[in-house]
């Protein structure tokens, strides 16, 4: 294997996480809800996914139990901004607070545990194709998760009359109610939907990216996402693109530090944050013409007239 | 469905006290089984968490220290979130106000004068304030995401002071510890009473909150905030500028959160060092809510959350709960207030299946 | 022989809410193959009782027939498979989709989108209904978006369509387009029912009537038997009165004159003003009609200030520049705005009534002084605007939103008209406001003119223009046509300038 395909290696495995959050805030984000705690549910899933897999001996266990953490999450925000109508930036907010704090406590046996993390899995005959074949069919099955994702969502949301349900939910759920579409529930799915892929991508930090627990090891990559989507137009395949330059980033930024670039470590850790707020930046300052393409019901909250 | 959210005719005025209150009491509730879920006396776990740090004069003052950052944040932030503008990078601010401060009081270090304490609260306040720039010109100039842009601020915020403390700024004759000197008395605050660490900042974070509570209650300006928050259309309708406002809203809560910072840094901590805020920018959010976006308010709401802080510390001390559960008390309690809020704008009714008329 | 079964039949339907009994004992009979009316003001309860018809509210008592058999009807989608169609006031299409799109939502079996493009254009042939199917609906003027509702209904094959007041915001012209597919689809033995409060064309379209009245049913009808005025006062249940007219003649002197205005408009979905230009002198008020969504929230916007001109110069104010002005230094200098949208423009919902006397009062009016509230001034404002206008309200100073719309409405009109201004620029003045409540402020309209003051009024009901103003332009794809005196024109005329005809518009602005 090359560098250059280690490299690419990498830059996949550390995107893949911002990807799977990403598709699915996406999804809740076209059914018209703003869950902010994604960075709360992503953590959730990455202390549970590795506590249970610890304790289990079985990372398959720890995935499906990350799932549930987030799921359970996003039931609560679901509880609050559809059952009780709240402000949905605020029980984002406040979700991942929440998060971020009921992790440390969950994860707190576990600091330190070292396990050994998912490995990968080569597609048979693909993997054997020239360059292409290892970067992207000899990975873990996260990896193929995310991909088989951005796939299934941009079927669901456009070829499909489940997606387009969906889709008017988020543009108009006045009217989507009036033609008799139950929109809190179909907003619901959607937030669960979101949850389990935040699951899940918190999973892929502490059960494949950093094989251990360390509380707060999300740093940022659920907010990260959230910006992915802003950036993405709400277009999964845009989702795809933005997430693996979001990791390539990253990559870059660890390559350079251990090259020795003469800056200091924490302007090139700083990196993709402020590239985060270029990138939005720029995909504003070029959407200035256009008008908004954001879910015109987005962050709303809904309440059926009786 | 059985249950449906319908519009109450006007919001109770009862209903705005008595929410928070019911959401502390169900924060309370909530935290009992939780205890006991840890295998805690849940009546001991309580009494850790809430009566110890306020059982005697120094832990009062010591509840003092925490909620002074915490209030004076809240209070910008009740500015503007009550605008609509989600100011969620406080915690950035209050990081560049401890560093521009902070810096005035490493530079001047040795040779400074009277004059180094104000300089270091103007610094504070004027970087706090232009950190909060960066999201609300991006928000006015392009309508680029507010949240995610200030949010995105607070970790560059934290890389930076990071460096500082470890490279530039680092004390020489500190064993190489990541930390500035520990600042000449001329850039400390005084402390109010001896032997405490309660200092001036709490005195002016007072003034801050009966100003701004004036402003809100009483002025145009205080109006034009809540307008442009409830109705942007009629603002505009109003005459105000809303993109000025959403610039007015984030220096000022830019300034409060780097006063709070510099506060911070010149009264309790006397020098920089990583890990220099125990997030009091976050937390401050739940402040401003649980304080119903209200200055009063969120010296109340500051003073009960400092109250659980100290609590999780000694917590972690005395019963061995990780300090981590502090925020998921403060998560949860937000929670609650959140939901409790939809009991003032909604009443839940119960709809009976159609009856029929008899025939 | 038995007599005919009712296609549907509504059998002492009572239906309440938090404060108000919205329906009390309806009963509503459709016969197949006939266009019915539902009568009634607004807030009558006619849109509650069509929600529950088509399953969007439930009855607590009463029940429905259809064909003589009781029937639940718990969703839209059980109605429609009934045989019920509905057309929404306000439509309940999705901007950002396709007309395709927006079909294919509304039809409950799953289709193809290829195949819904296909039917809708089979339907809108046989009903003369054109659209395109791959068009975004916010490019579509209201005309096309109410033909989609139309056509996605008819594509239900429904026995009932219910049209709830699909006239307002159409031209005279579309509204017989629309009479006569109305008409088609009753030839086919379909039922229709017809939800106005627009008499004339009652009485021209439909052969039975039931008009409701604070919830009950008063009286059912043939309009054909009947004249507007009778119709009028069964409705209104008294006489409705004339606004009085006295009039000084000559002209005085010009008190706003907009000179050659164009404005682009920076929404994607807005419509651009295209030199426009207008006086309007001391004492006269001015008409401008049209459809909705030709300018005239642009107009306004550049009227009040909230917009700025391209030059200073475009809009004059008692002989001053004031194009580029902020709306509180027109304000200032005599100017007084009512925005058409209620709620969320004119008014805070959620803000006490004093709040809102502020929003427009705090700069020019005198209810704060050097940056600080005058709470007792403020208050004091609501107080005789209450009894000026006959503001009905429970509490001395409740929120905005508490309100009916019609004495929200009063609210807002004599908020602005107690400030005794030069110039009155008001957008639709009655839209949605009872009968009572529409009198009182043409009545107010008519007596600031009369009292010296300009009035500029934005309407798209020529009823209303007709019985206010003492000239009339029509404004058309952001073009203004000349002002006419309004004695010298017929509403067929003002219709044809509505719908386009007589501007020297270029072609490709048509669409």
């Amino acid at each position: 294997m090359t560098l250059a395909e280690a490299i690419f290696l990498t830059v996949i495995t550390a995107s893949t996480p911002l990807l799977l959050a990403a598709i699915g805030e996406l999804v809740v984000e076209r059914a018209g809800v703003l869950n902010l705690g994604v960075e709360g549910m992503m953590i959730m899933g990455a202390a549970t996914g590795v506590a249970v897999a610890i304790v289990t001996g079985s990372s398959l266990a720890g995935v499906l139990a990350a799932i549930a953490a987030g799921m359970a999450m996003a039931a609560i925000f679901a509880v609050l901004t559809l059952g009780l109508a709240a402000n949905q930036v605020a029980s984002g907010l406040s979700l991942t607070i929440f998060g971020l704090g009921l992790s440390g406590v969950v994860g707190a046996p576990f600091v330190g545990i070292q396990r050994e993390g998912i490995g990968k899995i080569p597609v048979p005959f693909l993997s054997e194709i020239p360059v292409v074949g290892p970067i992207l069919f000899r990975q873990d099955p996260f990896v193929y998760l995310a991909l088989a994702l951005v796939v299934g969502v941009s079927w669901f949301l456009w070829r499909t009359r489940a997606g387009l349900v969906l889709r008017a939910c988020g543009e108009n759920p006045v009217s989507a109610h009036a033609l008799g579409y139950p929109v809190l529930r179909i907003r619901l799915y959607a937030v669960l939907f979101g949850g389990a892929c935040a699951g899940i991508a918190g999973s892929y930090l502490s059960l494949v990216l950093t094989p251990f627990w360390t509380s707060g090891m999300t740093a940022g990559r659920g907010w990260i996402a959230l910006a992915i989507v802003v950036f993405a137009s709400w277009l999964p395949w845009r989702a795809l693109i933005g997430a693996y330059l979001f990791g390539g980033l990253i990559i870059l930024q660890l390559h350079a530090q251990s090259a020795g670039v003469r800056v200091p470590s924490q302007f090139l850790a700083a990196l993709p944050y402020l590239i985060t707020i270029v990138a939005l930046t720029a995909i504003m300052a070029l959407r200035r013409s256009g008008g908004s393409v954001a879910p015109q019901g987005l962050g709303r909250p809904f309440v059926p007239d009786r | 469905m059985p249950l449906v959210l319908e519009k109450r005719p006007a919001a109770g005025a009862a209903a705005l006290i008595l929410s928070p209150l019911l959401a502390v009491a169900l924060t309370l509730a909530s935290s009992i089984v939780v205890f006991w879920f840890l295998g805690q006396d849940p009546w001991r776990a309580l009494s850790v968490y809430f009566l110890l740090p306020v059982s005697d004069f120094w832990g009062i003052q010591e509840v003092a220290v925490k909620a002074t950052p915490l209030v004076l944040i809240a209070v910008g932030l009740a500015l503007c979130f009550r605008s609509n503008n989600w100011n969620i990078g406080a915690e950035g601010q209050f990081l560049i106000g401890a560093i521009c401060g902070g810096g005035v009081a490493v530079w001047t270090h040795g040779w400074g004068g009277p004059w180094v304490l104000p300089l270091m609260l103007v610094a504070g306040m004027a970087g706090g304030a232009a950190y909060a720039m960066i999201p609300a010109v991006l928000k006015t100039r392009l309508r680029v995401n507010e949240i995610l842009v200030s949010l995105m601020l607070v970790y560059v915020a934290e890389f930076l002071l990071d460096w500082l403390v470890r490279g530039p700024w680092r004390d020489p004759f500190g064993f190489n510890m990541p930390q500035t000197v520990t600042f000449a008395p001329e850039a400390t605050l005084p402390v109010l009473f001896d032997g405490g660490r309660m200092n001036l900042g709490t005195v002016i974070t007072l003034v801050v909150v009966a100003v701004a509570a004036v402003v809100m209650a009483r002025t145009v300006k205080g109006f034009e905030i809540k307008l442009v928050g409830d109705a942007p259309r009629a603002a505009r309708f109003a005459g105000f500028d809303d993109k000025r406002l959403t610039i007015a809203v984030f220096a000022i809560s830019g300034a409060l959160a780097g006063l709070a910072g510099v506060m911070e840094a010149a009264g309790t901590v006397r020098q920089l060092l990583p890990g220099f805020s125990p997030g009091y920018g976050f937390t401050a959010i739940i402040v401003a809510f649980l304080g119903r976006l209200n200055p009063i308010g969120c010296l109340i709401a500051g003073v009960f959350i400092a109250i659980t802080f100290i609590g999780g510390e000694n917590a972690q001390i005395i019963l061995r709960i990780p300090r981590d559960m502090t925020m998921v008390f403060q998560g949860m309690l937000l929670f609650y207030v959140l939901a409790c809020d939809t009991l003032i704008l909604y009443r839940v009714r119960r709809v009976a299946p159609a009856r029929r008329v008899p025939t | 022989m038995s007599a005919p079964v009712p296609l549907l039949e509504a059998e002492a339907i009572t239906r309440r809410f938090a404060t108000l009994v919205a329906n009390e004992a309806v009963d509503l009979k459709v016969m197949p193959g006939e266009i019915h009316a539902l009568l009634g003001e607004n807030g009558a309860g006619k849109s509650t009782l069509v929600k529950m018809l088509y399953g969007l509210l439930q009855p607590d008592v009463g029940r429905i027939l259809w064909r003589g058999k009781e029937v639940s009807l718990p969703t839209p989608k059980a109605a429609r498979a009934l045989g019920v169609g509905m057309v929404f006031q306000h439509f309940s299409l999705f901007d950002a989709l396709t007309v395709a799109e927006n079909v294919a939502l509304a039809l409950d079996e799953t289709a193809p989108l290829a195949e819904v493009s296909e039917r809708i254009v089979e339907v809108s042939r046989a009903y003369g209904l054109p659209l395109e199917p791959k068009r975004e609906v916010w490019r579509l003027s209201v005309g096309a978006r109410q033909r989609i509702e139309i056509v996605r209904c008819l594509m239900q094959d429904p026995q009932l369509l219910i049209l709830d007041e699909p006239t307002s915001v159409l031209t005279p012209q579309e509204c017989d387009g629309l009479f006569a597919t109305l008409r088609t689809i009753r030839g086919e033995g379909r039922a229709v029912l017809y939800i106005s409060h627009k008499l004339e064309e009652v009485r021209g379209l439909c052969e039975a009537a039931t008009i409701l009245r604070l919830g009950r049913v008063v009286a059912r009808c043939d309009p054909r038997a009947e004249t507007a005025g009778s119709l009028a006062r069964m409705m209104v249940g008294s006489n409705v009165g004339e606004v009085r007219r006295a009039r000084a003649e000559g002209r005085a002197p010009v008190r706003l004159r907009v000179d050659n205005l164009s404005l682009a408009s920076d929404d994607p979905q807005g419509t651009s003003l295209r030199s426009v230009s207008l006086e309007v002198g001391a004492g006269e008020i001015l008409g401008i009609a049209g459809v909705a969504g030709n300018g005239q929230d642009e107009l306004f916007g550049v009227l009040s200030g909230e917009a700025r001109a391209p030059e200073a110069g475009n809009i004059v104010l008692d002989g001053e520049a004031v194009g580029w002005s902020g709306i509180n230094a027109r304000r200032r200098k005599g100017a007084a705005f009512v925005p058409e949208e209620r709620l969320g423009h004119a008014a805070a919902p959620r803000m006490p009534l004093s709040d809102n006397a502020l929003v427009t009062g705090h700069a020019a009016g005198g209810l704060a002084r050097r940056g600080f509230l005058d709470r007792a001034r403020m208050l004091g404002w609501v107080d005789a605007v209450t009894r000026a206008f006959d503001v009905r309200k429970g509490p001395r100073d409740p929120e905005a939103a508490s309100l009916s719309g019609g004495n929200l409405q009063k609210f807002v009109v004599g908020r602005e008209i107690l400030h005794k201004p030069q110039l009155l620029v008001v957008s639709q003045p009655t839209w949605g406001v009872d009968a009572g409540a529409a009198m009182l402020i043409r009545q107010a309209l008519i007596d600031l003119a009369a009292g010296g003051a300009a009035v500029l009024v934005i309407s798209q009901d020529l009823d209303e223009l007709f019985e206010v103003t003492d000239r009339m332009a029509v404004i058309f794809h952001g073009r203004l046509s000349p002002a006419y005196p309004t004695g010298e024109l017929t509403r067929e005329a003002v219709g044809l300038l509505m719908g386009g005809e007589g501007f020297a518009a270029p072609r490709e602005e048509a669409a």
